[in-house]
């Protein structure tokens, strides 16, 4: 097997073995993008040359026996959302197209000094905002599986960069299930921590209250291990929480032995029903009871608020970036366009912003301005802050029953470039069962469950857990992997991307 | 336009003046309000900037601590009650000196409110009602390049320094000030002098209005005389002196009254006030401004300061300014007009501070209540700009003691001082100023003026004292004032007797 096809842990334990340079390794993976991405176009940009040096550094310091952690050397992919000092940042924009910017964010910084080599930048929808990667200013992402269908979104570029080999790591970025949703779609984990465990400084911000960078891998261990790679208390990011989360790679190791007696685990009442596709359902369903095999004490739980949890959802969000997105002025940096003759700087402004922002952006930018508007705010905004409230309390309330909560990732599989590209409503329903946790700070994790009977395509299944309990997600995620793996005889793997004489 | 201005005896005649009066500190922290950058004044143009005051896509802003008690100290100093918890919030407005293009200030929620400050005016004491401090950061400095106005319409381009964008700002700002009449402009004028000497005395801002790290609105209206409805408020921007705030509310309530007496309605504007000539000209207007969508600012968490810190800060403040006065009039022997008066010319610091330096109380408020007001009268600037420090006008009085100077050479030390001609001394020494202590010269001169006038001379002698008068005149005129007169007189007596 190339070592491409390895997991990040694997490729770890190589490179400290002697077995394999970083440069090879950070080669192989760079060819594997040079080989396949003109189709799936997951990546924004290729830092070959820079991936190369911190390679070729990683490699001096394997060899002096100094390696920066146990990641040192493995390359990553890092979504377009998280600023990287010198390496083009646009949050999928043409807003920013040509914007480098001057620093590194915090987990751009913490990978960094971890020596893990940077590969490049990946495709997201256009600041985040998307369901299926299609709303990226530079043209959408293929699913590995399919390349005529969506990768998930926003962050289709991370999730499809791991599920097909071209990355063994990547960073995401969850606002509503951005990480968890192209997860599911790709037939990857994707986490979204606990709000305030990963630094949010450099990340450019969707809505700052439900954004949370975390790890995009192809195994529960290897997010794990990014995880506790990326997370820890910032002095920068004044809602970080001051102690890590650990002990989740601990928790992986152990979760992999496949014993959840004890466990109790609640299956969300309110995300089943006909909004969810048979065949979703129907691997959703074979996952809980391989939980019940493994001991778990699974019953149903009701989290009444959660069918707020949309509405309330689609009014944070959109106020909070229509402020953030103010900034994009082409004032101080990014694409400016200038009309005819002498403009005043707000006519280069509306310009710019008119022709620099696309229309969901736009879309959001309207709903937000409006629901903060004097006069509309206690109606619009005021009340989806009541309805968090409440969707916090329904959280606390279950935990009291249950360690963790469990759905599927997303209503159905990967469906065609296109299909809902002028639906919005419908590309907002595929997050039905990701936002809640964004919006009460939750931790959740989504890892594939199989393959669609109907479609063949990956199916995946969520775990929620309470707030800095993010290691249960780690324990319980690992030992369905490993039953699920036991099954299938290993990870499940795109045809056209699997290794050779493999599936 | 030409305004139509009513006598302000009219206007007292008529109508009820209102104030509103919201007062900008910039804080003296060494960094800024949510970054590590340096909040200093001046620097070469948008080198103490950084990635969050620049309002860089990701960056994110963190809470300056000292700032916060900062605020909590103005708040405790000015009797206001400090919030349990308050949070920090967005203002949403588009304007290139704004990196983010929304400042982040608090809203409904300010760090201190509910309290008051007492001024004093020709003898009465007026309770200024305070509504709210909050802490806010400043925006960049636009400079507007080109166009007839200087400002951002019509010109041919922009300059923006952001090295101001991010200081730390406490707004304060007061409840209507009611029922001050005529004193209306004096009361304002107090009120931003005592706040002033406040926040100076707490040490956490330089509140140098000429440089803008202490800048005032005015906001005026006028009701009909016996209505206790307010009337519709003008608000001018920016007022930047002491002497600039009375001229601004007593040209607003001309203008006011103009406006009301010929039957027309108070536009609710932002107005421009001149220091040129004391008017003010119409800004944008706020019938028109913006909605700012305030929200609360999702990148920050609140500000929780415990009661324990907020007592340990209380216990940090320095004396009241009412009570320092009363202390300090005992401790100088002032009268109650010389108080009020010193009080009255913002004099009071500045006597401090030079009897500080060594002269005794009465010369140093003789200094600055007559030359040196008089001067400043004249430049049409408050008295601590006039040009002459404390310490100076203590060296000058010190020589004056020592015989060096007398008034009216010292008169001539202050015409240098103000034409900024070095030290005392030094200008002493370039203009030859020194009094004649040697009486060589003197006895030449006394000789010279008896020879000339030979009768003055027989009627000294015949024990006519006073006599002596015309020789002193004489000899002062030929050493041009030079002499001490003192001297020369005893000279004179002994020469003749």
């Amino acid at each position: 097997m190339s070592w491409i096809h390895r997991t990040a842990a694997e490729q770890a334990a190589a490179l400290a073995s002697g077995e394999v340079t970083s440069v090879e390794l950070t080669q192989a993976h760079l060819d594997q993008i040079a080989a396949t991405d003109g189709e799936l176009h997951a990546f924004l940009h290729v830092d070959a040359e820079g991936a190369l040096a911190q390679a070729r550094a990683s490699d001096e310091r394997r060899k002096a026996g100094n390696p920066l952690h146990e990641l040192d050397g493995v390359p990553i992919a890092i979504k377009d959302v998280l600023t990287t000092e010198g390496l083009p940042t646009t949050a999928g924009s043409r807003i920013l197209e040509g914007w480098i910017p001057p620093y590194d964010g915090t987990v751009t910084a913490k990978i960094k000094a971890a020596g893990l080599p940077i590969l490049g930048k990946t495709n997201m929808d256009e600041f985040a905002m998307g369901s299926s990667t299609e709303n990226s200013a530079y043209g959408p992402t293929r699913n590995p599986w399919d390349h005529d269908r969506i990768p998930g979104g926003s962050g289709g570029g991370s999730a499809a960069a791991v599920g097909a080999f071209q990355a063994p790591l990547a960073i995401g970025s969850d606002t509503g299930g951005s990480i968890r949703q192209p997860g599911a779609m790709t037939g990857t984990v994707g986490v979204k921590p606990t709000y305030g465990s990963v630094s949010r400084y450099g990340v450019i911000a969707l809505a700052n209250s439900l954004d949370q960078l975390g790890p995009c891998t192809r195994t529960v261990l290897d997010s794990a291990l990014l995880h506790e790679l990326i997370g820890g208390h910032d002095p920068r990011d004044s809602t970080s929480v001051p102690n890590a989360v650990t002990g989740l790679a601990d928790a992986a190791r152990a979760g992999a032995a496949r014993d959840l007696n004890g466990l109790r685990v609640g299956i969300v009442k309110e995300l089943q029903g006909d909004a969810w596709n048979a065949d979703v359902v129907e691997r959703f369903d074979e996952s809980v009871a391989l939980l019940k095999e493994m001991g778990a004490d699974v019953v149903e739980v009701s989290l009444p608020s959660f069918v707020h949890a949309m509405a309330a959802y689609y009014l944070i969000l959109p106020a909070e970036c229509s402020s953030n997105l103010a900034k994009f002025d082409a004032m101080r940096y990014g694409r400016r366009v200038t009309p005819e003759g002498s403009p005043s700087a707000e006519e280069v402004m509306k310009v710019s912003r008119d022709a620099g922002f696309g229309d969901e952006v736009k879309r959001r930018i309207i709903i937000g301005t409006y629901a903060l508007s004097s006069g509309y705010y206690d109606a619009f905004y005021g009340q989806a802050q009541k309805i968090r409230t409440l969707i916090i309390e329904d959280f606390k309330k279950a935990f009291e029953q249950v360690d963790v909560l469990v759905s599927p990732t997303a209503p159905s599989t990967a469906w065609p470039i296109g299909e809902k590209a002028d639906d919005p409503l419908a590309m907002y329903l595929q997050d039905l069962a990701t936002i809640p946790a964004n919006l009460a700070g939750v931790p959740g994790i989504s890892i594939p469950s199989g393959l669609s009977s109907a479609d063949g395509l990956p199916t995946g299944i969520q775990f929620l857990a309470p707030v800095l309990e993010d290691a249960r997600l780690y324990r319980v995620g690992a030992a369905l992997e490993s039953a699920l793996f036991e099954q299938w005889g290993g990870q499940i793997t795109p045809a056209a991307y699997a290794p050779k004489g493999a599936n | 336009m030409t305004e139509t201005l009513i006598d302000f005896d009219e206007v007292l005649e008529k109508f009820d003046p209102a104030m509103g009066l919201e007062v900008h500190v910039e804080l003296n922290t060494n960094t800024k309000m949510f970054c590590g950058c340096p909040a200093v004044f001046g620097g070469a143009p948008n080198t103490n900037v950084c990635p969050t005051c620049l309002g860089l896509p990701g960056a994110m802003p963190a809470v300056n601590a000292k700032a916060v008690e900062s605020a909590i100290r103005i708040g405790l100093a000015l009797n206001c009650e400090i919030a349990e918890w308050c949070r920090f919030a967005r203002k949403n407005y588009f304007y290139p000196d704004m990196p983010k293009n929304f400042q982040t200030s608090q809203y409904d929620e300010p760090i201190a409110f509910e309290g008051y400050l007492d001024v004093e005016v020709e003898g009465e004491t007026f309770r200024i009602e305070i509504e709210r401090a909050h802490m806010e950061e400043d925006t960049g400095k636009a400079t507007h390049v080109g166009g007839s106005t200087g400002r951002i319409q019509g010109a041919d381009y922009s300059l923006i320094d952001y090295n101001r964008a991010g200081i730390p700002l406490i707004e304060i700002v007061t409840k209507p000030i009611l029922n001050t009449g005529a004193k209306a402009p004096l009361v304002a004028k107090a009120y931003v002098s005592a706040l002033r000497d406040l926040v100076k005395a707490l040490g956490v801002s330089d509140v140098r209005m000429d440089q803008g790290s202490m800048r005032c609105d005015v906001n005026l209206s006028l009701a009909p005389k016996g209505s206790d409805k307010l009337g519709t408020r003008s608000e001018t921007k920016n007022v930047n002196s002491l002497r600039s705030v009375e001229r601004a509310v007593r040209y607003e309530m001309s203008r006011h009254a103009g406006i009301l007496l010929s039957g027309g309605s108070v536009l609710q504007e932002t107005r421009h006030f001149h220091e040129s000539d004391g008017t003010t000209s119409s800004g944008r207007e706020k019938s028109d401004a913006e909605d700012y969508r305030y929200f609360p600012e999702p990148d920050l968490v609140p500000v929780a300061p415990s009661r324990e810190w907020v007592e340990e800060l209380r216990a940090t403040l320095p004396e009241p300014p009412a009570e320092r006065r009363v202390r300090l009039q005992a401790d100088w022997g002032f009268t109650d007009l010389e108080m009020r008066d010193a009080i009255n010319a913002d004099a009071i610091d500045l006597i401090e501070e030079t009897v500080a330096a060594g002269a005794a109380p009465q010369a140093a408020r003789k200094w600055w209540l007559s030359e040196i007001s008089r001067r400043a009268n004249e430049a049409g600037v408050d008295l601590v700009d006039a040009g002459v420090s404390p310490a100076q006008v203590a060296e000058v009085q010190k020589l004056i003691d020592a015989g060096t100077l007398n008034d009216k050479l010292a008169r001539q030390v202050f015409d240098g001082l103000f034409a900024g001609e070095g030290t005392p001394a030094e200008i002493i020494e370039k203009r030859g100023l020194a009094l004649v202590s040697d009486d060589g010269p003197l006895l030449a001169a006394i000789e010279d003026a008896l020879a000339a006038q030979p009768d003055i001379a027989e009627k000294i002698r015949g024990g006519n004292v006073k006599a002596a008068g015309a020789i002193v005149g004489a000899v002062m005129k030929a050493t041009r004032g030079q002499a001490d007169a003192a001297r020369v007189q005893q000279l004179i007596v002994e020469r003749l007797s």
